[in-house]
């Protein structure tokens, strides 16, 4: 599973080596041929208060397009609350989010989701009505468009238009090896599945961000390596950008292009893995002393 | 049209104007049904506060136990006995529906819970039916030594009237109000009710027994819905239409807050007073019959601009 | 032995995502719809006077599964409560009533599938509020639209063509010939007629639930939240919701007055009414066309069976027997809801694994 992530090669070939890669407008291309291209969300100096409390203070990060971001920092940090606003279910009172070159005004969640931003949560927030393949399929209900007439019918437009969707879930559902509990009600399901077939339903979006918030929490070695491998294989097949919000350190060492550190809601480092975990003030606050 | 906007605006003002007297007796009406009103929503906050679970059946825990009382009446039993055993009859119903519905349905959502008790509803009206009959009784007010009759006041010349029985419902209420509140505040058994209203896991976890608590909860809402079922079927007889005037008492909980004792009290006034004035002020222009809907409607209100009431707490929800 | 799927591939989606994908389940429904249509017309119930069969069992029964299947969908799909069912059948039937006095012409069947339509607009209309308030307080809601719109039906004459009793008589109408509605209405006629409404109303039911629609008000009742991050529009699921459960609302009150009692009046609509169809929808299963069937089913004819029983072999007062099923059903609601909330519709499919494996135990 371990890939090296630290050298990043540029279009012409040569090594970048321990460079801070901020704000590059062109593409590149790192060693283990993935393109990590420009900039496709942009937050400005983020504020974010609940009532009296300070949630988030004047944070300001870039996350590229076709990379995987990781959002790291002690209990309390803001890091949930940074990937809430994210994907808009939060407003902050200051700063600016830019996707994709726009700035972003005040949206409603729904409205996120066309934008292409799809999320995983921490506590699962699976259909528990539903089995796997029907919450997968929930996933694609922005891409379903037959109307009521149609769906009244079933037979001729509505069906086709389900089963081309049915089988855009099934090769998903294969992609993370959950073919054996398609049809089991997902309330039954162990946790690890669960947060697999979370991570299906959001695939389903084919979104541009998925955001995940903790998707390692609560499971064992073997579940880590699992999960670990299917999001670089997301991000490898899909290039889907991702942004991940995680504790263990390992994990982010060896998934993440790139890190940004929050400490009570402030930014304190942000950078590759490396310097990051090389950043005094780090190390300080989260990390500790390397033994 | 201009008849419709001085009907709306000017001319029920000008009413109670010009008949001070009127509108003191529609006050006191509206003041009177609201205190009942008000003493059911109170049996429901009792247990909301406790368990978490609007007891729907409270409505028909009424009409029970002011059938219970009655029948045990009618049977020859003298009435400070007949009093005792109904309030051991609503112990024992408190006991088996804490034991035997709701311990089994802890984690269940509200709906769930909700739909439970309206099957409680169900069972008691059958059993109620078949017990007692079907037929309208009358409370047996005299042996409870509860007042008759009435005074009259006569304001510069008007006319108020006054029952005894309604007075006496109303100063009853405000001693059963004011021993509840005392009871919740500065006794022992009441702040472990308030602990187990807050958090049931946690109150578990500092040793409360919450079947404990509950019993004694869904007890003491039996006391006060015998209470408002001997003051109501005083005022207007014993039957079980008395449970669909309970369901007023949702908009009253509403307007008050589920959580909340004074919330009830001031809810239930204002609901009651309401509707009166409107329905004899405003009901010639819509056409009669408003009451049945008014409160709801206000209440819809409510939930729709501040849906914790007026005292209740606010609902957060987090992701 | 005799429920084994053992041999039947799904070698498509198309038959993967059939409503009936099991074969034997395929020609258990060929059966009842024969029975429905080839048998009970003409024989009625065996054991039971035909006249009794049709009108006091068969005919009801129907109309209150399209009621339950209406409500179903609204509580056990989206996950909203209500208490105005009773009101909502109300303005289905009064809307029946006003058209068929303006177009006296006008097919009758046709009129009460319109009729259906006003229904769904005032349910649209009372339910805006469920996009403010959740769960449990949108009872007191669903309270304000029920006793408003009864106290519409008794204080807006226009709408029971101010007939001094405020009751609506039904008017004789007939279709290609037979007469339809009114009192020379033949019973068969009637049970026929409501039976393809039903018919036809089941397999839109079934098509929506299985279909974008249906999924996203289920997402809406397992995880709101969740479902908007993921594009639904809450508007338009709930409002939609509220819409197809109050149109099938509607048609079973026009059918009720219409083709079954003949007259109505304020009380058919009531708040009590409404409980009853919850009691329908909670034993049937929540979330289940199917249970729709089972719970209307049981709970119209349960009271019907007691008093018969109390009657025939125990020589016990009906009335009594009234109190008992009373009692019985509120047992049985508790019961349900505390130990298979999915109700008869699960406990079926209980059986039906049993039936896999039977005669062997595991």
């Amino acid at each position: 599973m371990r890939r090296s992530r630290g050298n990043r090669v540029n279009e012409h070939g040569s090594g970048i080596e321990g460079e801070q890669v901020k704000d590059t407008a062109t593409n590149y291309v790192t060693e283990d041929g993935r393109t990590i291209g420009g900039v496709i969300m942009e937050m400005k100096n983020i504020t974010l208060r609940f009532g009296g409390v300070v949630a988030i203070k004047d944070a300001s990060f870039d996350i590229h397009e076709g990379e995987i971001r990781a959002i790291i920092g002690p209990n309390g940090a803001g890091k949930s609350s940074m990937l809430n606003v994210i994907n808009g279910f939060y407003h902050p009172q200051e700063g600016e989010v830019w996707f994709r070159g726009e700035k972003r005004p005040s949206m409603k969640p729904y409205e996120i989701a066309e934008q292409g931003i799809a999320r995983t949560f921490q506590n699962i927030a699976l259909f528990h009505g539903m089995t796997t393949v029907e919450n997968v399929m929930t996933g694609r209900q922005l891409m379903m468009k037959k109307n009521f007439f149609w769906q009244m019918l079933r037979v001729g437009p509505a069906l086709d238009e389900e089963v081309k969707h049915r089988r855009k879930c099934e090769e998903i559902i294969d992609f993370l090896e959950i073919q054996a509990i398609r049809k089991t009600p997902v309330g039954s399901l162990p946790y690890g599945l669960q947060k697999r077939v979370e991570l299906a339903r959001a695939l389903a979006m084919e979104p541009k961000l998925l955001l995940l918030d903790e998707p390692m929490a609560g499971m064992n070695v073997e579940e880590k390596e699992d999960m670990s491998r299917f999001i670089l294989d997301v991000n490898d097949q899909y290039g889907t950008t991702i942004a991940l919000i995680e504790h263990d350190m390992s994990v982010v060492m060896d998934l993440a292009d790139r890190v940004v550190v929050l400490d009570y809601g402030k930014m304190l480092a942000d950078g590759t893995p490396d310097e990051v975990q090389r950043n005094q003030a780090v190390i300080d606050a989260y990390l500790g002393v390397e033994h | 049209m201009g008849d419709i906007i001085y009907g709306i605006f000017a001319d029920p003002f000008v009413q109670m104007w010009q008949m001070p007297d009127f509108l003191m007796q529609v006050l006191w009406e509206g003041f009177v049904s609201g205190i009942l009103y008000a003493l059911i929503a109170l049996g429901f906050v009792l247990i909301f506060k406790a368990s978490g679970i609007f007891n729907f059946a409270q409505g028909i825990m009424v009409v029970f136990s002011g059938l219970t009382l009655v029948g045990l009446h009618a049977l020859g039993v003298p009435a400070w006995l007949a009093l005792l055993l109904t309030l051991a009859t609503m112990y024992a119903l408190a006991y088996s529906v804490e034991r035997l519905i709701l311990r089994n349905l802890v984690n269940q959502p509200d709906i769930i819970l909700f739909m439970a008790t309206i099957g409680l509803t169900n069972i008691l009206i059958g059993m109620g039916q078949w017990i007692f009959g079907g037929e309208t009784k009358t409370m047996i007010t005299k042996e409870l030594f509860l007042p008759s009759g009435s005074s009259v006041w006569e304001p510069g010349g008007g006319l108020v009237i006054f029952q005894h029985i309604d007075i006496a419902a109303a100063v009853i209420a405000a001693a059963l109000i004011v021993g509840l509140a005392f009871f919740f505040s500065k006794t022992k058994v009441g702040r472990a009710l308030r602990a187990v209203a807050d958090d049931h896991q946690a109150s578990l976890s500092v040793g409360i027994s919450l079947n404990h608590i509950w019993v004694i909860t869904w007890f003491a809402a039996g006391i006060v819905a015998l209470v408002t079922g001997i003051m109501w079927g005083a005022r207007s007889d014993v039957s079980f239409s008395l449970q669909i005037i309970a369901l007023k008492a949702l908009p009253v909980l509403v307007l008050g807050g589920f959580t909340s004792v004074p919330g009830a009290i001031v809810g239930g006034l204002i609901i009651g007073i309401g509707e009166k004035v409107f329905e004899i002020y405003w009901g010639p222009l819509f056409g009669s019959g408003v009451e049945g809907w008014f409160a709801y409607v206000i209440a819809l209100v409510f939930l729709l601009y501040r849906p914790q009431g007026l005292f209740g707490e606010k609902i957060i929800e987090r992701v | 032995m005799f429920y084994r799927e053992a041999g039947q591939f799904k070698a498509t989606y198309q038959e993967d995502l059939q409503a009936f994908p099991i074969r034997q389940d395929k020609i258990g429904i060929g059966i009842w719809l024969a029975i429905a249509y080839l048998y009970i017309p003409f024989f009625g119930i065996p054991g039971l006077e035909y006249g009794f069969a049709l009108n006091a069992i068969m005919i009801p029964v129907l109309i209150f599964t399209i009621t339950t299947i209406g409500l179903n969908i609204l509580v056990g799909f989206t996950g909203q409560i209500s208490l105005g069912t009773g009101a909502f059948m109300g303005v289905g039937a009064y809307s029946c009533y006003k058209l068929t006095s303006y177009f006296p012409d006008t097919n009758i069947i046709v009129l009460i599938l319109a009729s259906g339509f006003v229904a769904a607009a005032v349910g649209a209309l009372f339910g805006l509020p469920s996009l403010r308030i959740k769960g449990f307080y949108l009872v007191v809601a669903t309270l304000a639209a029920q006793f408003f719109l009864e106290w519409c039906f008794i204080r807006i004459g226009w709408l029971y063509n101010f007939n001094p009793s405020g009751a609506i008589e039904v008017p004789q109408r007939e279709v290609f010939g037979v007469i339809v509605t009114g009192a020379a209405a033949e019973p068969a006629t009637r049970y026929l007629v409501v039976l393809t409404i039903l018919v036809f109303l089941t397999v839109i039911a079934g098509n929506i639930v299985r279909g974008r629609i249906g999924r996203s008000w289920m997402m809406i009742r397992d995880m709101d939240i969740a479902a908007e991050l993921i594009g639904v529009r809450p508007l338009r699921a709930k409002l939609s919701a509220f819409a197809v459960s109050s149109y099938y609302c509607g048609v079973s009150g026009a059918l009720m007055v219409f083709l079954w009692l003949g007259a109505a009046e304020v009380e058919s609509f009531d708040v009590n009414h409404s409980f009853l169809y919850l009691f329908m929808v909670i034993l049937g299963g929540l979330g289940s066309i199917t249970g729709s069937y089972m719970g209307a089913a049981f709970i119209w004819t349960f009271p019907i069976i007691l008093k018969e029983v109390g009657k025939r072999v125990f020589d016990i007062n009906p009335i009594v027997m009234e109190n008992v099923s009373l009692v019985a059903i509120g047992v049985m609601i508790v019961f349900i809801l505390i130990k298979e909330p999915h109700g008869l519709a699960r406990l079926w499919q209980l059986v039906k694994q049993k039936l896999r494996i039977w005669p062997f135990p595991h």
